[in-house]
């Protein structure tokens, strides 16, 4: 391990390893001072940035923040790192690279090609040195495009998952959020349920019902039920319709396992998705949700902060080509990010570091009412995120979550976003509220009088 | 945009408690719909930032039994809702008090603020119907928790010798639901015993489960958790036949 260090006004800070490095250049939030990362003053966290900026990307390489040896997702970084789409920044600085990523001339084609040489590492550290305007630019240059039965990530669109949850998975009232969100024009990137018990038997009732609605209304999209992936597993080998594989995951091998996975149980899901081939237009079937503080809060952070290890779950995703990415950034808790401010600044962070890896990132923009946060910063944050051009965010009814007991982006806010930026729904989902009625002369989501729409729409109203 | 004269959306309210169908002018909710929202987020705000009526509560505990108040090493509310290890751990002044009163205890019952010390208030009435189907458990003084999560009843039973421990805690206030309680149930509790370890019964309020019927809930899992001598996962099965 190789101390860096740097000397600002007449005191010398000293960082003895790459992690400590990192952890002391991250902005301030919550999560890193209660695992005792944080900078202690903010001449010292400067420092760090300013050590940070100097060190060159292929320290990284050299010395892994988590060993080889003790980490599956440490080897996963490094086995399947590629030199050569690495070579054109691989005599950079950090700080080299972060202008390198916002020079006119770097492209969204010289960052496709850039992507699997980049580490999680390289990204969070570059981040780290950015403000939020710049988050945005560069996130805005790159595109992950998916497909399953719709096509997101496309220029000028804005995807949202419909999120339906009920406190006790009432068919008719998930069916009923269901079709609030349709009308709404929610529900391009999935119609995706949590369950409160993810029971087999429970999860696979509730796909059955999401699978009707789609076929009976033919709606192009693609259905989830978020329960574990081993209930998931079971049920599609027992016939279930599943179109998405769902799971949560974290940035290190111990973390993964606290949620009861690692990469060979992701394979083989992944896999059985791929056997199943329910898509249409195409075979991105995986769906991965994560968030900051994951690790620590499962006791398994090896002394690495958490946006660095945010970035290496993201590693994780992209091995198995998702459809859909997200970063849960507030759910957590005001322990990890403790207010507006630190949750505006780490969803911008992720979904960032996550497109520059080449991952079709997501937000569900949200918090708990334990953090020191309201509808405004999400408001905030959705309108920044939409502007960075992130691939898809959450639709629940009116923000409130009556299940999860959180609140995110309600399917007027995705409206209002789209309208306030000229931004479109997923172009097989746009065609689908035409034929519906939903969309009026000027395109805009205004679906009429129930009266009027399509008798089977108009059924379920009944 | 005024909800037309028959709202189709009320028939659907009947099933689910999320705002389906609400008014909206352009893309933006209706001013009614945004500032009933407000209300209900200023109302789980506020009860996240109460504080634990702590005396009230030990008058309320008082004909029942013995209480003893503790407090945990977080010193507010800021430092509670930020560091999470420190509302885990007792203040030196508390462990004392409990070595205090320390003895052979089959079941310690810690009511504890958490992130709703209004919940509590349903406390009492849990433990008096708890407590008639506790015959045979030797109990310790009841404890009343400020600034305390979960594991900070694993320290309580530590230090006044319980081989088991019920804590009854405030939760994570919704929109909905702003004032709930959730009991965690450990047995062989010790710092650093894991969620793993525990059994948990949420949602206990009016509208999800009653304290009297949480009592019944409790008192067999309780009972279960004796017989087979252990908690949490291992109890999974027996715990939801009950």
């Amino acid at each position: 391990m190789t101390a860096r260090a740097a000397t600002l006004a007449g005191t010398r800070y000293v960082f003895p390893d790459l992690a400590t490095l990192l952890a002391r250049a991250t902005p301030p939030r919550s999560g890193d001072v209660l695992a005792g990362l944080a900078a202690g003053s903010a001449r010292e966290r400067v420092a760090a940035q300013m050590a940070l900026a100097d060190t060159p990307l292929a320290a990284f390489l050299e010395e892994p923040v988590i060993a080889y040896e003790a980490d599956e997702v440490t080897r996963l970084i490094l086995d399947t790192h590629d030199r050569a789409a690495f070579a054109p920044v691989a005599a950079m600085t950090v700080g080299a690279l972060r202008e390198f990523l916002l020079a006119d001339g770097t492209d969204e084609a010289t960052l496709a090609a850039l992507a699997p040489g980049l580490t999680p590492e390289m990204v969070a550290g570059c981040v780290k040195l950015m403000r939020l305007s710049e988050l945005m630019t560069v996130a805005a240059k790159c595109r992950v495009v998916t497909r399953f039965r719709t096509t997101l990530g496309l220029p000028r669109r804005l995807g949202v998952r419909l999120q339906p949850n009920h406190p006790s998975d009432d068919p008719k009232g998930i069916a009923a959020a269901v079709l609030d969100g349709l009308l709404l024009g929610a529900g391009d990137a999935t119609i995706g349920i949590n369950p409160a018990s993810d029971s087999p038997a429970r999860t696979a009732s509730l796909l059955h019902l999401l699978d009707d609605i789609r076929q009976r209304l033919a709606i192009p999209t693609q259905s989830c039920v978020l329960a574990h992936v081993t209930t998931t597993l079971g049920l599609m080998n027992q016939g279930v319709p599943v179109d998405l594989v769902f799971q949560s995951i974290a940035g290190t091998e111990a973390a993964n396992a606290a949620f009861g996975i690692d990469l060979a149980l992701l394979a083989e899901a992944a896999d059985a998705a791929a056997g199943l081939a329910r898509g249409s237009i195409g075979d991105n079937a995986m769906y991965f949700e994560t968030g900051q503080g994951s690790a620590l809060s499962a006791g398994a952070h090896h002394g690495v902060d958490q946006q660095t290890l945010e970035a290496r779950a993201y590693a994780v995703a992209r091995r198995f080509r998702p459809l859909l990415v997200n970063t849960v950034v507030g759910f957590i808790g005001p322990e990890y990010l403790a207010s507006g401010k630190e949750i505006i600044r780490a969803g911008l962070e992720d979904h960032c570091c996550g497109k520059l890896l080449g991952v079709p990132m997501g937000c569900d923009v949200c918090y708990t009412n334990h953090a020191d946060a309201d509808q405004d910063d999400m408001d905030a944050l959705l309108t920044l995120l939409a502007a960075a051009g992130v691939n898809f965010v959450m639709g629940v009814p009116g923000a409130d979550d009556v299940m999860l007991g959180y609140q995110s982006t309600s399917f007027h806010d995705v409206l209002a976003t789209r309208e306030l930026l000229g931004l479109r729904p997923a172009p097989e989902f746009e065609a689908w509220l035409e034929g519906q009625g939903i969309l009026d002369q000027a395109r805009r989501v205004r679906p009429p009088e129930p009266a009027r729409l399509p008798a089977p729409l108009r059924r379920l109203l009944a | 945009m005024k909800p037309p004269a028959t709202d189709p959306w009320a028939s659907l309210r009947a099933h689910t408690p999320a705002r389906i169908g609400l008014a909206r002018s352009g893309s933006a909710l209706a001013t009614k719909a945004l500032l009933e929202f407000r209300a209900d987020h200023a109302r789980a705000r506020d009860a996240v930032g109460d504080v634990l009526d702590a005396a009230a509560l030990a008058a309320a505990l008082a004909p029942m039994g013995e209480v003893l108040g503790v407090a945990s090493a977080a010193v507010d509310r800021a430092t509670y809702l930020r560091r999470p290890d420190l509302g885990r751990r007792l203040d030196a002044a508390s462990e004392a008090r409990l070595a205090a009163h320390r003895g052979e205890y089959d079941l310690v019952l810690v009511i504890a603020d958490g992130l709703s010390p209004s919940a509590t208030r349903a406390a009492p009435a849990l433990i008096a119907a708890l407590l008639g189907r506790l015959g045979g458990w030797r109990l310790a003084p009841f404890v009343v928790a400020r600034q305390a999560r979960v594991a900070l009843g694993d320290a309580i039973a530590a230090a006044l010798g319980a081989g088991a421990v019920a804590v009854l805690i405030g939760e994570r206030p919704g929109l909905s639901v702003p004032v709930s309680l959730g009991a965690y149930l450990t047995w062989r509790p010790r710092p650093g015993s894991t969620d793993a370890e525990r059994n948990c019964l949420s949602n206990i309020h009016a509208l999800g489960t009653p304290p009297a019927a949480a009592a019944q809930r409790l008192a067999g899992l309780l009972a279960a958790m004796r017989q087979r001598g252990l908690s949490g996962v291992g109890l999974k099965d027996e715990g939801e036949l009950l």
